[in-house]
This record gives structure tokens, sequence and C-alpha cells, in this order.
């Protein structure tokens, strides 16, 4: 495993790579402005692979289009990494000054013939073989980018590495237009972790159980600080239900309609004494809230987000809040306050002067530098750093940092998997126009002309079998769930699959239907696979027991 | 390397603008050259991002090569060491205020100039009142038609179209969406998507590349023009809200209220944008169903209350459960949608004033 979530490299350098092999990622339509700088490699003679159980819109530019079957990724990328070690493609000076266990891997990788991996995933192995030849004869310039389709399962952390293990195989680490590249999904997804709004870190990444770390910030805030890890949001919900999370506080999310198996976050929401919802509109979840607080949106306030490839960027304030709604940061200040632990910051950027005190990854950056500079990229220690372009360039200059391990994984199929009663998978993801829950694009106008409402995608052959024409409202189930929603026939979802996204929970609660299983590492929910079926709204309506 | 910009290579030979020594740039164009040396031309078809075309001949000079005098787009021509450039003679002013006068009459006047009335002076018109064109001597032929075209995004004015065709290299080389292209010859000429069609029917994915790169009031954001006064607008850079590439935008601003966006071409995105910024990022701002009050569940329903009554309501509730069930009987969860400095404040709250590391983000879902 090497470096932190983030992009080891930068966007603007994808367009000089030379190999390009996307993951999972349907660039084009999640991602649109990173996608230009693909094709722009691919213009400038770069070879684009990518590698999707969908026929996206990105394999328009592709070379070659790989399309394993869901969940079959490890399969795939272990051939390739065997592949490569057979054939002696990799990297062994890389190997051999920046690496640990390289040995177990090739050992361990033995089974993972293309053969093997063609029979599991369903990609031809004369394919897998010239795709990690043509990687491995790129590298180092060969970049590697995935979202969430890799993330997103219940082996999403094993996937990762298996990634990790084939770009450290060809030595694409601390070098330029390569690295490993996850695509973050949501505007400030960077920064809310660099923050350390999560469970085992504070600010920077310094782990909250490492010893020395607590007494760092207990020194520097003052006050006493909680010594175990906390429970991550998979696991708060199981806790609300079982009665030992009392009280929630959520800021600017809309859990319900965002979070896999929502009838399961419904029930745990609703299991909690008392619910504050922060936001800007009354969503699905404010709607269960004990208190609701109104929050002003980006174009409201102060402060600042990071981007995917580690840029911290200033947001600014373009108009007042309407009514009483409060910058998110104002509000958490008066909060402190009233519980008896005053705050000395009056402005945002005073707020980022302390984040910037305690966390050495952004100690170099003020708001003064990103108003004259513009966005710099983290880590920048010192007010002199210019920011950094790509990740572990220095230890591989200066031979130091620490080696990276390749760990050996293993296939593991979907934790729900088709068969005679849900013989479909669905796989959700976002579109262009319409993004996530709907909140915004749901309220942009002109919007509603390029995706009107959700659509299942479904395969023409799948279509026909089950006499479904394009538009037709149809019933998609799973164990979990069920929701009407309009067919969309089109042969971008292979035979077998449907696609939707879960930007109209008001209409099709996507998020009814999916998985309730999740990366036991990561606590990632399982969003990219689960099994469903599909039925004619005529035939389920008819299918409805009389009231006998 | 694009036109406006000079190598960072440092070279001994110099090339001169109207007397002005600049450094020699290998690969460089004479455009940089004459930008360096302080010096500008207007540039109609030219676009940074897009290699340079050289057709719209407003950026035209004199460069003097062994004694040898010719006149080059600035744009499209190299440079050369020891190369003599003249941007400003008589005639070169004469030349480009000719071309001018023939671009005004065959386009529609300046005075109902959608982007010169409602967003600023657009390059066209800035070129045409520095100088001073005048299509008074000139028969007008008439503009090209405007494209009625139904979709939400874009207008279509094409009786402003001076046939630069950025719109359709942007639409190509940069976004290579391959939505539009270019018809017929000449004066004939007309911009065009396939069978004529509407550009919903096309595979225009809207990202408003065309009406940021047009330089006329050809190209225009449906959504706003005519309903902004181009001197009254006031503009804000900042992020995209969307998702996390972190784009630059530009927030219009009329009278303290959102008008729209446009892309920030200073910030690293590069001026790109897709749908959601360039037309989606503004308006869910001002929807009537934004929160404005707190509200408190009375009887069971939602009721609006005062600031002061809800954050020690909310302070009481979590000493409360501090105090009776321990700190790790509240959860927290910050968001990916809100500033850095918001979450930092929340994690902050979580360990400090709640004393427990139960806070999390939605990165994992």
């Amino acid at each position: 495993m090497v470096g932190k979530g983030a992009m080891s490299n930068s966007i603007e350098e994808l367009a000089d790579t030379d190999y390009l092999l996307v993951l999972g990622s349907n660039t084009t339509e999640t991602h649109p402005v990173i996608a230009l700088r693909m094709k722009k490699a691919v213009r400038k003679g770069a070879k684009l692979t990518v590698v999707d159980p969908r026929k996206i819109e990105l394999t328009r530019w592709a070379t070659r289009h790989m399309q394993p079957k869901i969940g079959t990724d490890i399969a795939l990328l272990n051939a390739m990494c065997h592949v490569i070690i057979k054939e002696g493609l990799y990297d062994q000076s890389y190997i051999d000054s920046k690496t640990e266990g390289f040995d177990g891997l090739a050992a361990h990788l033995d089974m993972y013939t293309p053969e093997y991996a063609a029979r599991v995933t369903g990609v031809p192995a004369q394919d897998i073989i010239d795709t990690a030849r043509e990687y491995a004869e790129a590298s180092p310039k060969a970049a590697v980018c995935y979202t969430l389709g890799i993330t997103e399962h219940s082996c999403g952390s094993h996937n990762v590495q298996a990634v990790s293990n084939l770009a450290m195989l060809c030595g694409n680490f601390g070098k330029p237009s390569a690295g490993v590249n996850p695509l973050r999904g949501q505007n400030n997804v960077q920064g809310a972790s660099d923050m350390g709004a999560l469970p085992t870190d504070l600010p920077g990444y310094q782990k909250v159980e490492r010893p020395g770390v607590r007494e760092k910030f207990e020194a520097a805030w003052g006050f006493p600080l909680p010594k175990r890890r906390g429970i991550t949001k998979i696991t708060a919900l199981d806790q609300m239900l079982r009665g030992r999370v009392k009280a929630l506080y959520v800021m600017g999310e809309n859990s319900i309609a965002s979070d896999a198996h929502a009838n399961h976050t419904r029930r745990a929401i609703e299991a909690c004494e008392f619910v504050v919802v922060q936001d800007i509109f009354l969503t699905d979840t404010a709607e269960l809230a004990d208190v609701v607080l109104p929050a002003a949106a980006f174009a409201e306030s102060e402060g600042t987000f990071a981007n995917s490839e580690r840029r911290v960027q200033r947001v600014r304030q373009a108009v007042a809040p309407p009514g009483e709604a409060r910058e998110d940061w104002r509000i958490l200040l008066d909060l402190f306050e009233a519980m008896g632990y005053p705050q000395t910051m009056t402005t945002a950027s005073e707020v980022w002067d302390e984040i910037a005190s305690v966390a050495p990854i952004l100690a170099g950056i003020s708001y003064e530098r990103l108003d004259t500079e513009g966005g710099i990229q983290w880590p920048c220690p010192t007010p002199d750093h210019p920011g950094t372009m790509y990740l572990h360039k220095e230890e591989f200059e200066t031979g130091g940092g620490i080696p990276g391990f390749f760990a050996p994984v293993d296939h593991i199929a979907p934790a729900e998997e088709p068969d005679e009663e849900y013989p479909y998978v669905l796989t959700t993801g976002r579109r262009r126009s319409t993004y996530h829950t709907g909140t915004q694009t749901g309220r942009a106008e002109g919007f509603e002309l390029l995706v009107p409402h959700e659509w299942a995608e479904i395969s023409p052959q799948d279509a026909e079998y089950l006499g479904v024409e394009d538009e037709e409202v149809i019933e998609v189930a799973t164990r979990r769930g069920v929701v009407t929603v309009h067919a969309k026939v089109t042969d971008r979802s292979p035979a077998g699959t449907i696609f939707m996204s879960f930007a109209f929970p008001e209409s099709t609660m996507t998020n009814v239907l999916t998985s309730d299983a999740y990366d036991f590492i990561t606590e990632t929910p399982e969003f990219k696979a689960c099994a469903v079926k599909v039925t004619k709204l005529a035939v389920a309506e008819m299918a409805v027991p009389a009231a006998d | 390397m694009d036109a406006t910009t000079q190598s960072s290579t440092v070279s001994e030979a110099l090339l001169e603008v109207n007397g002005t020594p600049v450094p020699y740039s290998e690969g460089g164009r004479v455009l940089g050259a004459l930008r360096e040396a302080g010096y500008d031309v207007p540039t109609l078809c030219y676009e940074s991002r897009l290699d340079p075309q050289g057709t719209c001949r407003m950026c035209l000079v004199d460069v003097e090569v062994d004694g040898r005098v010719t006149q080059v787009a600035s744009c499209t021509a190299f440079q050369q060491p020891g190369m003599k450039v003249t941007t400003h003679s008589d005639e070169l002013k004469q030349y480009r205020r000719t071309i001018l006068d023939m671009l005004l009459s065959e386009t529609g006047p300046q005075a109902e100039c959608p982007k010169c009335l409602s967003f600023k002076t657009c390059d066209f018109h800035s070129a045409t009142d520095e100088y001073e064109a005048d299509a008074g001597w000139l028969k007008p032929i008439a503009p090209r038609a405007k494209a009625l075209d139904p979709n939400p995004f874009i207008q279509r004015d094409y009786d402003f179209c001076i046939g630069c065709f950025r719109c359709t290299n942007v639409c190509n080389d940069w976004e290579m969406a391959g939505a539009i292209t270019v018809d017929g010859r000449s004066q004939n000429s007309k911009i065009f998507s396939f069978f004529d069609n509407e550009l919903l029917q096309s595979p225009c994915t809207f990202c408003g590349q065309c009406i940021n790169t047009c330089p006329t009031g050809a190209l225009t954001d449906k959504k706003i023009v005519g309903k902004t006064v181009a001197e009254k607008l006031e503009r804000t850079k900042t992020i995209c809200p969307y998702c996390g590439v972190g784009c630059g935008i530009q927030l219009l601003t009329q009278d303290g209220e959102l008008k729209g966006s446009e892309p920030d071409f200073t910030a690293p995105s590069q001026g790109s944008l897709c749908v959601k910024g360039q037309f989606g990022s503004w308006d869910f701002v001002k929807s009537a169903d934004r929160l404005t009050t707190p509200l408190i569940r009375k009887n069971g329903e939602l009721q609006p209350a005062s600031w002061d009554e809800a954050i020690s309501l909310v302070a009481s509730k979590f000493e409360h459960y501090k105090d009776t069930d321990g700190p790790d009987s509240l959860v927290l969860w910050a968001s990916a949608r809100v500033t850095s400095e918001s979450n930092y404040l929340m994690q902050k709250f979580a360990r400090v004033a709640v004393g427990t590391n139960n806070i999390d983000n939605c990165s994992r879902t």
C-alpha cells in the first residue's frame, strides 16, 4: 500500500502520460473536466484502456475496452501482475529500493494466469496479456485512474491494493504523469478527510491512536481528548439500532438518499433519540430531525475546498445567505460557546490559520497565498514551499521514505450474486447532468430536459426477453426494497446488468435497493453490485395478493 | 506551448518589437513576443488553449528578417532571433480597421449585441471600438440567420457570428465532443450540428465552452442573457460546488443577487467546466426551498424557532447525553459538500466539546 486517499499525481499531468488505465470510472460523465485531459493524452498518442462492465462514453476514445463481470477486478489486476512478473517486465530497481514483499506476491500470483482470470472475469486472456505488456512498456509514464467502481465493493480496499501492486511493480510512483489516481466524487470530500473528519484521524491524517499524536493536539487545543478511535458511519447505524448511539448531528448530508440500503439508514436515524441536521434544504434526512439548522450554501460562504489532486482552493462569498441561514463554521462556533468551550476564531481565515498550525501537510498554506498564487497542492509544509504536484518525488530522488508493501490479495465475489429469483446485477453511479441525490441539479432550471427522471438502463437483449420498451415504467426489486422506474434500453448496459443513478429520490429511491454489504476495512458499502429482479409493472400489479 | 507564452529556456538571442528588445523563445510565436514586450493586437480567431489558426488576420504584423519585410499573422508565425516586429504602423492599423469594418457590415448592430449588453463588452466590439471601425462606407450584407433552437442553455444569435470558428474548434479539439461543425463556405458558412438539428439531439453535452470562447454575442448563456446589465455585473472567483475536480468558476451577481456563473480561466482547470458548473451551479442557491430559519420539532411537527432557542436546545441535549450515556453515545457526520474550515470545526467540536472520536464523513458512502 502506498500513500493516502488522494491522487498521487495531478490532473494536468494526465494529458502528458503515455498510458492510461481507467478502472471503474465513468470519467466523461462523473469527472468531465478530468476526462478532457484523458482525451488530450489520447490525441497526443497515449494508449487508453478502459476497464468497465458498461460500455461507457469514454470507450469511444479507448484503444481497448475490457468488460469484466462486475466485481472481478482483482482477478483481472492480479493476472496483469502475473504476466508482468512471468515475462520479467517489472522495474527491478524500483522493487529493490522502494518495496517489500515482492517474492511473496510473485508466489501468490502464480495461480492468477490470464486464462484463469478470463474464466472469472469474462475478459479474453489475450486482452489481459496485451494490456499488461503495454502498461509495463509505457511505465514509468503510465497512470492508473479509478473511481468508486473500484472502492464501492465489499472487496474495495483489496481492489485498491491490487491496483497499487500493479503500479508498484512497474515503478509508477514518484514520477510525473504516472501513479495511482482515485478521482474523488464530491467538491470537498478530500478536504473533509484532510480536516480529520474521520474516526481514526486528527487533522492532516495524524492517527488518533498513534503515540504522541493525541498529546500534541491536547497541547494545541488546551483540552483533554478521547483516547480511542471513534466509529464509522456504518457502525454508527448499527449502534443506533442497538440503542447505544442516542444522538446524531449531521452537517450537509442527505444520508437517507445517498447511503446504501436506505430503509436501514432511515430505521437507524429514527431510532436515535435526538437528531440535529444542518443543511441548506429540508432533505429526506432533515425531515427526520428534532432540530434543523439552516446553513449557508457555497456561494454564501468563505472558506476552502480541497480537490482530487490535493489542491486547496479558495471559496468566496458572492451573496449573503437567505433569511437567518448562517455559514456552517459560524454555527459550530456558537455551539462551542453554548457548550462552554468558546473559541477565539472569528473569521474563516483565522480558522484556516489554526488548521495550518496543527496539520503539517498544510502548514505552508495561508489565505494570503491562496489569494495571490491560486490553489496550492498539499503537502505544503512551509510558507516558501510551492506545493506538491506528485507524491513520493523526494523519496524517489533521495532513496528515503517508507517502502511500499506488496500485499497479495485474492478475488472475492460480490456479497450478493444474481440467482434464479434475483437474476440481474444492479450497479449504481452518477450521470453528467444529475448530481448525487439531486438536491442541487434537481433545482437547476433546464436540467430536466437532459435527464427527465431516473432511468434503469437495461440491455436490448434483456429488454426484449422481458418485453420491456424504452421509457416503460418497470419495477426493480431486491431483497431489501422495491422501486418503480423508467426503463432506458441501451447497449451501454451489458446483458444481465442494470444501471441506475440515485438522483431522483423523491420518485425513485434507488438506495432502498442497494446492498447492505460493505468493505470490512474501510466500511464502504457495496453500491456497485447487488442482485435485482426486473418486472413489467402490469405484471407486478397483478402479482399483488388479493385483499382477502 | 500556446502562442502567447514564452518558453522558460533562457536564451541569449533577442528579437525586437517596435524597438523594444525581447528574449527569443525557441518554438515561441510572434504573438507571445509582442505581448512580452507590452504590446497587444486584437485576436479574434485565437484562443490560447487551441492551435492557432491565423484566419481572422487581426493579429497581422510586419516582421523584418535579414532585411526583408513580410506581413504575418503573429499567432501562427514563429519567432526568429534578430527578427524586428512592427505592430502598429499606419498601414497595419488601417488594415485591421478595414477588416473590422467589413465584419461590422455583416453582423447585427453593436447596440443589440447580447454579450455586450448582458455580460461584458465582447472581444469583437472591443476591437471595433479601439479601431473606431465604421461600416458606413460598405454595402451591408444580410447577417447569418439566428438559430431557432429550443435547448435551455445556449442562445445562438448567428447574426453576430463573424465566422472565427472558435466555437467549432473548442467543441472538436478541446472538448472533443464533436457536436458542431462548419457548413458552407465564406459568407454562406454557418455553424451546423448534425442534420442541422437541435443541440438537444446532438452529441452536445452543454459544457458551455462555445459560449465562453465566442468573441462576439453570437453564443451566450440563455439562462441569463437579457436578465443582466453588463455594467452592473460583479464577478466573484470561487470553486464549483459539484464534483472533486474543483474547477474554478466566477459567480455573477447584480445588486446583491446571484445571476449566473462563468468559468475562471485563471484557475488550474483552465476555463473548462461541464454542464453542472456552467449552467447548474447557482440557481439552486436561490431556490425558494432554502431553509431560512432554524426549526425545532414541537408536537411532532418541525416549527420555526430562533437561533438562540435552537442552539441552546442542541447544546443542552448534547450535554445531557454526554453526562448520562457518555460522549460516545453521540455521533457527528461532517460533510464532503461544505468547506474545510467547517469540517475542521465540526471534528474539533466532536473531540473537544463532546469528547468523542465518533466523527465521520461521506467519503466511504
